[in-house]
């Protein structure tokens, strides 16, 4: 057991990946010799050459693209998106060429490549480098999305990951890269990656976040708690495929159902988790599933971030909006 | 124009040196950098080659205008380019085509019924890729030039170049054409190419239209001087040339493998068809241009000098056409046999490992077909 952060559980599980298959390779924008903007990928490249972790071109297209072709000469690439406002011009090829590879190919063609994004705001940054576009992959069949919460799931999730033959966009909350710090126990077995997890258990209100407002979920639910209300929290972990039988089965009890996310509230995460908790618990509904989210703007200036970010008060706010239905 | 502080501008016109090796009127001429001795029997292979995948073409056009294919992509013009580009592969190199190169296929023993395929809707790509190493079509403009320069970074990774082993050393050809040389990811993918030196050959097919946008809104160069900028070799080829397109491709692929870095190699043709059967060039170009480019036709060239030279009797253009029409008669018959795809089987080829939340979804499927099943 040994206290890291989550910059370090990542750093570690990439390590741990590569020493464990050699086809596994590291690419994108300043991740050698700097070890990446965040230092996620920091002493990689001197422990395993510049042949597995490999310093592109600042082309994220490019970046995407190659990996598409080390995928079919049998490699595992791991890219590095330096920032989630920058995905967008490899959007095409991951939306039309990673997501639908295996399909066009019948399963002929295994697409095994990773593409980390650190996503979310609340670092005090310029545009582009705060945003939450998960939905946008979530909504294209043939990707599976993931987002870690905490340390120790970073290091398992990560060579997960790795590991899958499905094409990966690993999300991950960049403000707790350094903030995060936790007991990472590197021997445990860890639970499956497609599975969402109850991270504190209550009996009044269910709230669900995944990346960065799990936390602010759990504070949410502590200060409740000194009130006198029970909430329980899920990590939803797997954003796609998305495992929602630990929320129907909190639902069926609670009655109650706030989602939390950063991401724009039109066509969100929450939309399409109150969409299901509908069909499948709507007789177990005591209140209309309520979303906290990020406006539907654009992320504003940074001065300004913590009004557009949901944070404890919003969060309280939406259970005792519930609560007093 | 020439400006008094920055020089002449660059002109697409001004530099039309190309490499030929046989004349449109079939007359064997020769080059300093490019030129090699052919055998009879593999010029008689060209002929047969570029006569076969021409009915394939003409073939497949018909049977969407009966209705038997959605689409057709023509390569009709094209033939001495891709047979050319084809033939001079070894079986170890890797191919990246669009969706037009029919002629390469045929040199990767792709059957022409799997070509139909997708084209009919039956299947998105029929083949298998890595048995053929040549990958699925790709519609997606320019987006395989990318995925080519990757699999020759694995290439690389695999140690699979510059090893002097002509059994070992591998190239990778990134086919595609005029329009997209203006995308993004061929600039792309030119970057990662030379800054790695992989071993790319950057296969053009300049057949001069982009469905109705003429070579001029794409370049203000020609286009093979596009790779000076990025910093590797290009050449022009006299893509109507079968002699010369073999020649400069196993000049280039030879290149690449010995771990001389990329290379781009620009045919230069003509699309005597339409873009593709739902396509109306008689709305943007002349009728006389086209008439041009029939005078330079690359099999009329290959089947004068056959016979000028002696090199064939006419017993072996009897054989060939009879085979020619052979080939269209088996295709019309299996196209029309393609079996439909079961919907049902859409759900398992999402991901290499199925999740619930699509076993779900074929269930309702499964159920809702049930469903009028039992009204029956």
């Amino acid at each position: 057991m040994t206290t890291m952060t989550m910059a370090k559980a990542l750093n570690n599980g990439l390590r741990r990946a590569m020493e464990d298959d050699d086809k596994v390779l590291v690419m994108g924008e300043d991740v050698g010799t700097l070890g990446g903007v965040f230092r996620i990928t920091d002493g990689l490249q001197k422990d395993f050459g510049d042949d597995r972790v490999i310093d592109t071109p600042l082309a994220e297209s490019g970046i995407v693209g190659t990996a598409v072709g080390l995928a079919m000469r049998g490699y595992r690439p791991v890219v590095e998106i330096q920032f989630d406002g920058f995905v967008y011009p490899a959007y095409d090829q991951i939306v039309c060429q990673v997501a639908k590879l295996h399909f066009r190919s019948q399963g002929r063609i295994k697409m095994p490549i990773v593409i980390r994004i650190p996503f979310g705001g609340g670092i005090g940054a310029v545009e582009h480098h705060s945003e939450s576009p998960e939905a946008q992959f979530v909504h294209t069949p043939g990707l599976k999305v993931v987002a870690c919460s905490n340390p120790a799931d970073a290091y398992t999730m990560i060579q997960q990951a790795i590991a899958s033959d499905d094409p990966v966009i690993f999300l991950e909350p960049k403000r707790l890269y350094y903030s995060a710090k936790a007991d990472v126990d590197e021997a445990a077995t860890p639970p499956p990656l497609w599975k969402s997890q109850v991270v504190r258990t209550g009996s009044d209100a269910t709230l669900v976040g995944y990346g960065p407002t799990v936390s602010t979920c759990l504070d949410a639910a502590a200060v409740a708690a000194e009130e006198g209300r029970s909430i329980e929290v899920i990590d939803l972990r797997t954003l796609s495929p998305l495992d929602l039988g630990p929320v129907h089965e909190s639902v069926r009890r609670t009655g109650r159902l706030v989602v939390v996310h950063e991401a724009h509230m039109t066509l969100g995460m929450g939309a399409e988790i109150a969409a299901r908790v509908t069909e499948e618990c709507f007789h177990s509904l005591e209140a209309p599933v309520l979303r906290v989210g990020g406006y539907d703007t654009p992320y504003p200036p940074s001065r300004i971030e913590e009004a557009y970010l949901p944070d404890l008060d919003r969060v309280l706010d939406a259970v005792d909006r519930t609560v007093g239905f | 124009m020439t400006d008094p502080v920055f020089g002449p501008a660059p002109d697409l016109d001004a530099d039309p040196e190309l490499v030929q090796l046989l004349t449109p009127e079939g007359e064997r001429v020769h080059h300093p950098g490019f030129d090699l001795e052919f055998s009879a029997e593999q010029v008689r292979g060209f002929y047969r080659d570029m006569t076969l995948v021409r009915r394939l073409d003409i073939e497949a056009t018909a049977l969407q205008r009966h209705g038997e294919l959605g689409l057709w992509v023509q390569s009709l013009g094209q033939e001495a380019a891709q047979i050319g580009a084809g033939r001079a592969l070894l079986p170890q190199d890797y191919v990246f085509p669009t969706y037009r190169e029919h002629g390469v296929a045929w040199c990767r023993d792709i059957d022409p019924v799997q070509l139909l395929s997708m084209y009919r809707g039956v299947d998105h790509g029929g083949w298998d890729p890595a048995e053929h190493n040549f990958n699925l079509y790709t519609v997606v403009i320019g987006a395989q030039t990318l995925h080519a320069t990757g699999y020759a970074m694995g290439v690389q990774r695999d140690g699979a170049v510059g090893t002097g082993d002509p059994t070992r050393d591998t190239a990778v050809v990134a086919h595609f054409g005029d329009g997209a040389s203006s995308q993004g990811d061929v600039s792309e993918a030119f970057v990662f190419a030379a800054s790695y030196n992989a071993p790319v050959v950057f296969f053009c097919q300049n057949n001069q239209w982009a469905i109705s946008e003429p070579i001029e809104r794409q370049s203000r160069i020609p286009l093979y001087r596009r790779s000076q900028g990025f910093g590797f070799p290009g050449v022009r080829v006299d893509g109507n040339d079968v002699l010369a397109t073999y020649s400069v491709m196993q000049a280039a692929l030879r290149h690449a493998r010995e771990g001389q870095g990329p290379i781009l190699v620009e045919a230069f043709t003509y699309r005597m068809g339409a873009h593709t059967t739902t396509d109306d060039p008689t709305r943007y170009r002349h009728a006389e241009e086209v008439e041009q480019w029939r005078l330079k036709d690359p099999i009329t060239r290959v089947e004068a000098h056959l016979r000028r030279e002696g090199l064939a009797d006419e017993a072996f253009f009897e054989e060939v056409a009879a085979e020619a029409d052979e080939l269209g008669e088996r295709m019309r018959r299996e196209c029309k046999a393609l079996p439909d795809p079961q919907p049902r089987g859409i759900f398992d080829l999402v991901h290499a490992e199925q999740t619930e939340e699509l076993v779900a979804q074929q269930a309702s499927y499964d159920a809702h077909v049930a469903s009028f099943e039992e009204v029956h």
